[in-house]
């Protein structure tokens, strides 16, 4: 039994719920909300991408991807959660559910319910060999590029001064004001840094799967919200772990063959019940240090 | 510099502020006293432009400023260093005083040298988390991340609450130090006999309304207010 294509699936699935999980995480921890649009954002940009490129090439339709896709996460926060922001965080979560049904719907429509064939993307698609296990190139890239992009965020987070904004405020939007900073703004730019990962983990994703359909986002979305409160939500590493875990677990267990194969979702809910029931606040909590 | 009129603030049904007046000339330090929801944290509150106010006018330095966004204010000079100290925990000294000069685009180190010249403790302490440190520490670290974005107007919020009468002491002192440094100073307080020793100017508030002013030795000296405010004189010496 040869578990190396599997490893490498789960790697590479693994980095694409990452990318996915950590706009989950991020919004979490300044908004304390479950942001259950994102996942239908990330299946946007996957239509999107397959709209533009019936007509522009390629090099011109991924940057666009990644500008609208970013677009619709800066509007679904100014219109469907900023005016909420002295709301009980009830209210905003259920905003959040309508916007998910909204984009759905608006996709059905769109599509006509017709799964869109995506767009084979050159390169990225080729078959390569990696210590004898034929995969796509996509399979490598992708763990590459997630780790790369977490190292980038953390460093924005840690070192730039937008990111020391972003760390105030998700502890106190009222001290965070009183320093000057725009609380508004700097939400917005957590929703666009968001909303710019799932559409490069939807260019990813789909190019290993034949088409998009309005309900794509729904698994994988899900998927990335388990990998985020599996790693402990609010914490940027923490998300990426608990999706490489959770990719990886999926793909072992879908090498079972068989029945094993229908058990692999299965297996990632009862996964995050287990990881809940030992520790309650994930693998990475954040750290609570407040004294008064 | 700062000139509050006739200001009414409500929230959640209940009439907060109905309608205060007052002034903060330039250089000197101001006191608000008064009991628990006599409405001083919310006059600061609105002042620093957390909450909108129903009515009136405050203006700074001869431009009103009623309603503006609390980080156009923050840019004109006004900071609030709030009740409860609020520093960020989960981040270093030096982070919680950068912060402080959110809105500036200048080299800090000149201003960080000032507030640790001002606070040596902070000095030594500058690595470690906020949220490590003690009470008076996170006290001291409030006042000087509220200096870093080197304000006209320095407004504090309770600095003496629950702090050690020793530290109290030292916390004013630097109060006054600053105010030397030419930092005009609203400060508002329960610690009235400390408040009124330190200001030049005061006023004491009672459910919404302002219902005395006077001269800090005038307040401190008036039987009326040693009754409500001060209890025994004798307790400090």
């Amino acid at each position: 039994m040869d578990y190396l294509p599997y490893l490498l699936a789960g790697v590479s699935v693994g980095g694409q719920y990452a990318l996915i999980a950590i706009g989950y995480t991020m919004v979490y921890g300044i908004l304390r909300l479950i942001n259950f649009a994102h996942g239908d954002i990330f299946m946007a940009a996957g239509l999107i991408m397959v709209y533009l490129c019936t007509a522009l090439p390629l090099a011109v339709s991924i940057p666009l991807v990644l500008v609208i896709t970013v677009a619709i996460g800066f509007i679904v926060e100014r219109a469907a959660y900023m005016p909420l922001r002295e709301a009980p965080r009830m209210s905003v979560m259920i905003s959040a559910i309508g916007v998910s049904y909204l984009i759905q719907n608006l996709a059905l429509y769109l599509t006509g319910g017709l799964a869109k064939p995506y767009v084979s993307i050159p390169w990225i698609s080729d078959t390569i060999t990696v210590f004898g296990a034929a995969t796509r190139r996509v399979t490598v890239i992708t763990p590459i590029l997630t780790i790369a992009l977490m190292v980038a965020l953390i460093l924005l987070i840690k070192k730039t001064k937008i990111g020391m904004a972003m760390r105030a405020v998700s502890r106190d939007f009222d001290t965070s004001r009183l320093m000057g900073i725009r609380v508004n703004n700097v939400i917005s730019v957590t929703f666009v840094i968001g909303s710019l990962l799932a559409a490069i983990g939807s260019i990813l994703y789909f190019t290993n799967y034949t088409a998009v359909v309005p309900n794509s986002g729904q698994m994988p979305g899900l998927k990335a919200f388990v990998a985020a409160v599996f790693g402990g939500i609010g914490s940027i590493p923490g998300a990426v772990l608990g999706a490489f875990l959770i990719g990886i677990c999926e793909n072992l267990i879908k090498s079972g063959g068989g029945a094993w194969t229908n058990f692999s979702d299965a297996f990632t809910f009862v996964l995050l019940i287990g990881v809940l029931l030992v520790r309650p606040t994930g693998l990475f909590a954040e750290k609570k240090i407040d004294k008064v | 510099m700062l000139k509050v009129e006739n200001l009414q603030v409500s929230y959640g049904g209940i009439e907060a502020l109905k309608g205060i007046s007052f002034e903060v000339p330039t250089g000197k330090i101001v006191t608000l006293i008064g009991a628990n929801g006599a409405g001083k944290t919310t006059t600061l509150r609105t002042i620093s432009g957390l909450i909108k106010p129903k009515n009136g006018a405050i203006t700074f330095e001869d431009v009103s400023i009623a309603g503006n966004d609390a980080a156009a204010i923050v840019g004109r000079g006004i900071t609030l260093v709030p009740e409860g100290r609020r520093i960020f925990p989960d981040m270093t000294v030096l982070e919680n005083l950068r912060i402080g000069a959110y809105l500036r685009k200048d080299k800090l180190d000149n201003d960080i040298e000032r507030v640790y010249a001002l606070f040596p403790r902070l000095k030594e302490r500058s690595w470690q988390l906020g949220g490590t440190l003690s009470g008076g520490e996170q006290q001291m670290l409030a006042v000087g991340r509220a200096l870093m974005a080197n304000p006209k107007l320095l407004m504090m919020d309770e600095p003496s609450l629950g702090l050690a009468p020793i530290i109290v002491r030292e916390i004013f002192d630097i109060i006054r130090e600053v105010n030397k440094q030419g930092v005009t100073v609203l400060l508002i307080e329960q610690n009235a006999n400390m408040a009124l020793k330190t200001a030049d100017y005061a006023y004491v508030m009672e459910t919404g309304r302002i219902t005395r002013s006077g001269s800090g030795n005038e307040l401190l000296n008036d039987p009326t207010i040693k009754e409500a405010y001060l209890g025994t004189m004798n307790e400090e010496e």
